[in-house]
C-alpha cells in the first residue's frame, strides 16, 4: 500500500492535530467533572431526540443505502463532477478557486477579502474554515472575522476551541456562557442572567449590528450540486441566511467531497441530515444560491474548493468511505468515548468516531497515530451513521496502517508488535499453546491475580497489566484449562 | 446434532467453567459435542489491534480445525463476530481467495450460543433452574455485530426461578474493547464505573452476558468495588438445573 504523491494536510496550519496523544488528553478531560456533566446532559438529550425522529421514517435503511451509493459515486467520479460544478458556477457569475491545502486556501481567501477593501468579515459556521484555521490567517492579515452561529460565537469569544461538529460549545453550560458574554461581548448589559432566552437575545443584538455593517461573508457548504452549480447551507438560527444574503461579497470554502451530482439527490440527504444531527424533522433554515443575481444578494461570489488531504484519503480504498461524511455528528452523540472525553481530547476539529477515522487520513496516520485506537469498537457509530460509514472496520484498518507506519520507521519491532507476534506463534502450535495454558495454573497467574487485589501488590505489576489493575481486579485462575478437563474425560 | 465447540482462547485458559457449562447444556439438549483439540484463538485480538498479518495464520488454523463440522458453537459474541465479519475479509486482503471462501463457509456454520439455541435448534426453554436475581449486559458485538437481539433474554426469561431485572443503559459499552482497556485505561475505567454502578443499581446478585471478555472486565470492576454481585456467563445460567445448580 503506498500513498506516495498524495499530499496530506500540512502541519503548522489549521486544526487537525492535537498537541498530545489521545489517552493523555482524555485523562485531562476526564478529570473535569463539570465538562462530563455538560456532555452527558447534552449528548443524552440529542440521542433521544434523534432516535425518536429516525424511528418515524420507515425507509431509513434504504435512505442510508441510497446516500452511501450517491456519495460513493461522487467520490469515484470527482474528476468529472468537480469540473462540471466549476463550469456551472462560472456560467452563473461565480468564480471558482482550487486550493491544494489549508495554506493555499487561507491565502486565497485572505487575498479575496483584502481586495474588497473590507477589514471585517461575518462567518457562517463552517467546519472547513475551522479545519484550515482561517480565522487565525485572517487575523494575521489584519482582518477581523466574526462568527455568527451562537455556539461558534461562544467559542470565539471564550478564545476556545470547538468540541463538537454541530454543537461547538457543547462543553459549556449556560452559566459559563453568561460569564463569557459578560467579559467578552462588547455592549452587553451588565445584568445579563443565564436564562437561555436572555443569552440568545444578547447574542442577537450583538450580531445584528455585524450583519448590517459587514460587507463580506465567509461560509462553508453542506452540499454543492454539480449539475446546477447550486450551493447549500442548512442551519437553525437564521444567521446563515443573513450572511448569505446581506453582504456584497460571499466567499464559500468547501471540501471537494461535498458534491452531489444532481438536485434530486437532495431528497435523500435532506431527510437524513436534520434527523441525524439536531434530531429535527427539518432544519429551520435551508439556503441555496447559484452564482450571482443582479440586484439581489451578494454581487460577488467565490467558491474555494479545498483538498487538504482529501485526495490522499481517497487513495485508500479501505478508508475513503470516510469522505461520505455529511458532518451530522450523530456518531459523536452516541459514542461512549466521546461522551466521557468531549471533543478537545481528539485534538482535531473533527472529534468523535468520524474524527478518529478522518483526521488521521487527512494528516497522514503518523500525525494522529493515537486516534484510531480511541474506540472500543462498540459499533454504535456505524448504527447511526446516515451515510453508513463502517467506522469500526475503518478504525481497525487504520490501526494496521499506524502499526505498519511505526514498523517502517524502526529496525526493531515495538514491544507490542513483538508481543503480538509471540502470541500468534504460540497460538498456532497445539503443544506449545496447551503448555502455555496449563502453565498459567502453576501459580504465576494466581500470584498476579492476588497482587491485583491490593494497592501495594498492584504497584508491582508490569505493563500492560499495570494499566488493567488501576480499576479492575484480575480474575482468579482456574484449577485447569478447559482442554485439560476435556482430555481427562 | 453434532456440534463442535469453539471454546475461544480466553474461556479455555481462564474461564473453563463457561466451556464446561456449554458442553453440559448442549448435551442435555441432546447434542453430541466434540472439542477439536487443535483449536486456539480466532485472532480477534490481533485483528482489532491492527496486526492482521499475525491473525492470518490463526484464521488459517480456524479453517483447518473446524472445516468439517456441520455446526460450530462458541460461547462468545465477539469471537463469532470476528469469524463472521473479519476472517474472509482479512484472507482476501492478503490475496488468499481459497482461504476466504473456506472462511466464509465456516462463518456460515459458526454460531454464538444463543443464536444456535434459538435459531438453529428452535429452543428457548432449555429446562434450566436458577433462582436468583439476574441482570443482563447485552455486549456490543452480540448486539451490533451479530444482531442477536432479544434471543439471550428469551432464553433467560424461560429459566425457572430466575428474577430477571433490566440493566439501566444496557446497550452502552462496558469499556473493555480488548487492548483499548489498556491503551486508554482512563476512558475505559470511566465507562466501567458507569456500568458497575448500573449493575449495583439493579440489586442483582448476578450480572450475566454472552461474552467472557466483557464479563472479565465488568467482574474486575465489581470485585474491585466490592459491589457484591458476581458475573456468570449466559451458558452457566442456562446449564444450571435443580440437580446440578451453579453456585452463586
Amino acid at each position: 500500500m503506498t500513498y506516495l504523491g498524495m499530499p496530506t494536510a500540512p502541519p503548522g496550519v489549521g486544526q487537525l492535530r492535537g498537541s498530545e496523544p489521545f489517552p493523555d488528553a482524555a485523562r485531562t478531560a476526564l478529570a473535569d467533572g463539570q465538562l462530563r456533566r455538560n456532555l452527558a446532559n447534552a449528548t443524552s438529550t440529542i440521542r433521544a431526540k434523534r432516535a425518536a425522529v429516525v424511528a418515524e421514517v420507515e425507509d431509513w435503511q434504504e435512505l442510508r443505502a441510497a446516500a452511501a451509493a450517491i456519495k460513493d459515486d461522487v467520490l469515484a467520479h470527482l474528476d468529472s463532477y468537480l469540473p462540471q460544478l466549476e463550469a456551472r458556477v462560472t456560467e452563473r457569475g461565480g468564480v471558482v478557486h482550487w486550493a491544494r491545502d489549508a495554506t493555499e486556501a487561507n491565502r486565497i481567501v485572505t487575498e479575496l477579502v483584502t481586495a474588497t477593501g473590507s477589514r471585517e468579515v461575518v462567518k457562517v459556521k463552517s467546519m472547513a474554515t475551522q479545519e484550515i484555521g482561517l480565522n487565525q490567517a485572517l487575523e494575521e492579515a489584519g482582518i477581523l472575522a466574526f462568527e455568527t452561529d451562537l455556539a461558534e460565537l461562544i467559542v470565539q469569544l471564550g478564545d476556545d476551541r470547538p468540541s463538537h461538529i454541530l454543537v461547538p460549545a457543547i462543553h459549556r453550560n449556560r452559566t459559563e456562557i453568561r460569564d463569557i458574554f459578560l467579559s467578552e461581548m462588547a455592549g452587553v448589559e451588565p445584568g445579563l442572567t443565564d436564562d437561555p432566552a436572555a443569552l440568545a437575545e444578547a447574542a442577537r443584538r450583538y450580531l445584528r449590528q455585524k450583519f448590517l455593517t459587514t460587507r463580506v461573508a465567509i461560509s462553508g457548504a453542506n452540499f454543492a450540486i454539480a449539475e446546477t452549480g447550486t450551493l447549500m447551507v442548512v442551519e437553525s438560527e437564521g444567521n446563515g441566511r443573513m450572511c448569505l444574503t446581506l453582504p456584497d461579497t460571499l466567499i464559500t470554502v468547501m471540501g471537494i467531497e461535498k458534491l452531489l451530482p444532481s438536485f434530486t439527490d437532495l431528497e435523500v440527504f435532506l431527510q437524513l441530515l436534520p434527523r441525524s444531527s439536531t434530531g429535527e424533522r427539518m432544519n429551520p433554515y435551508t439556503s441555496m444560491w447559484t452564482g450571482v443575481h443582479p440586484g439581489d444578494g451578494p454581487q460577488e461570489f467565490h467558491l474555494v474548493l479545498l483538498d487538504n488531504g482529501r485526495t490522499a484519503t481517497l487513495a485508500d480504498e479501505r478508508g475513503r468511505a470516510a469522505l461520505r461524511c455529511i458532518r451530522c455528528s450523530a456518531c459523536l452523540n452516541v459514542c461512549p468515548v466521546y461522551e466521557r472525553t468531549g471533543g478537545h481530547a481528539y485534538g482535531s476539529v473533527y472529534p468523535g468516531p468520524i474524527g478518529a477515522v478522518l483526521s488521521p487520513q487527512l494528516t497522514g496516520v503518523a500525525d494522529n497515530a493515537s486516534l484510531p485506537f480511541a474506540s472500543t469498537l462498540c459499533g454504535a457509530c456505524y448504527d447511526v451513521c446516515p451515510v453508513a460509514i463502517d467506522i469500526p472496520t475503518m478504525l481497525v484498518h487504520l490501526r494496521d496502517r499506524v502499526n505498519q507506519d511505526k514498523a517502517a520507521g524502526h529496525r526493531l519491532p515495538t514491544p507490542e508488535a513483538a508481543g503480538m507476534a509471540a502470541a500468534s506463534w504460540a497460538m498456532r502450535g497445539q503443544r506449545r499453546w496447551t503448555w502455555l495454558l496449563r502453565s498459567a495454573r502453576l501459580g504465576r497467574w494466581a500470584r498476579l491475580a492476588r497482587l491485583s487485589r491490593s494497592p501495594a501488590g498492584r504497584r508491582l505489576l508490569p505493563p500492560p497489566l499495570s494499566s488493567w489493575v488501576g480499576s479492575r481486579d484480575l480474575p482468579e485462575p482456574p484449577a485447569q484449562p478447559f482442554r485439560q478437563w476435556w482430555a481427562e474425560q | 446434532m453434532k456440534v463442535a465447540l469453539f471454546a475461544t482462547c480466553l474461556v479455555d485458559g481462564l474461564f473453563p467453567d463457561v466451556a464446561r457449562a456449554t458442553v453440559r447444556l448442549l448435551r442435555r439438549l441432546g447434542h453430541e459435542v466434540v472439542f477439536p483439540q487443535q483449536q486456539s484463538c480466532c485472532g480477534q485480538m490481533h485483528l482489532n489491534t491492527g496486526y492482521p498479518a499475525q491473525a492470518l495464520p490463526l484464521i488459517r488454523r480456524q479453517v483447518e480445525v473446524f472445516g468439517e463440522y456441520e455446526a460450530v458453537v462458541a460461547p462468545s459474541g465477539s469471537c463469532t463476530g470476528s469469524i463472521r465479519h473479519q476472517h474472509a475479509d482479512t484472507a482476501r486482503r492478503f490475496g488468499d481467495e481459497r482461504l476466504a471462501v473456506a472462511a466464509e463457509s465456516i462463518a456460515a456454520r459458526t454460531y454464538e450460543l444463543s443464536e444456535f439455541l434459538v435459531d438453529v435448534t428452535g429452543v428457548t426453554d432449555v429446562g434450566a433452574y436458577f433462582p436468583h436475581r439476574v441482570t443482563y449486559h447485552p455486549t456490543c458485538h452480540s448486539l451490533r455485530l451479530l444482531r442477536v437481539g432479544a434471543k439471550p433474554l428469551a432464553l433467560l426469561g424461560a429459566v425457572e426461578g430466575i428474577e430477571l431485572v433490566e440493566l439501566p443503559g444496557a446497550q452502552s459499552c462496558c469499556g473493555f474493547g480488548g487492548t483499548f482497556a489498556m491503551k486508554n485505561s482512563a476512558v475505559s475505567s470511566a465507562m466501567l464505573a458507569d456500568k458497575v454502578a448500573a449493575v449495583a443499581e439493579t440489586g442483582a446478585s448476578v450480572c450475566s452476558a454472552g461474552d467472557s471478555s466483557c464479563l472479565m472486565h465488568i467482574g474486575g470492576g465489581l470485585s474491585r468495588l466490592r459491589v457484591g454481585a458476581r458475573t456468570l456467563h449466559l451458558a452457566q445460567i442456562l446449564a444450571s438445573t435443580r440437580s446440578e445448580p451453579v453456585p452463586v
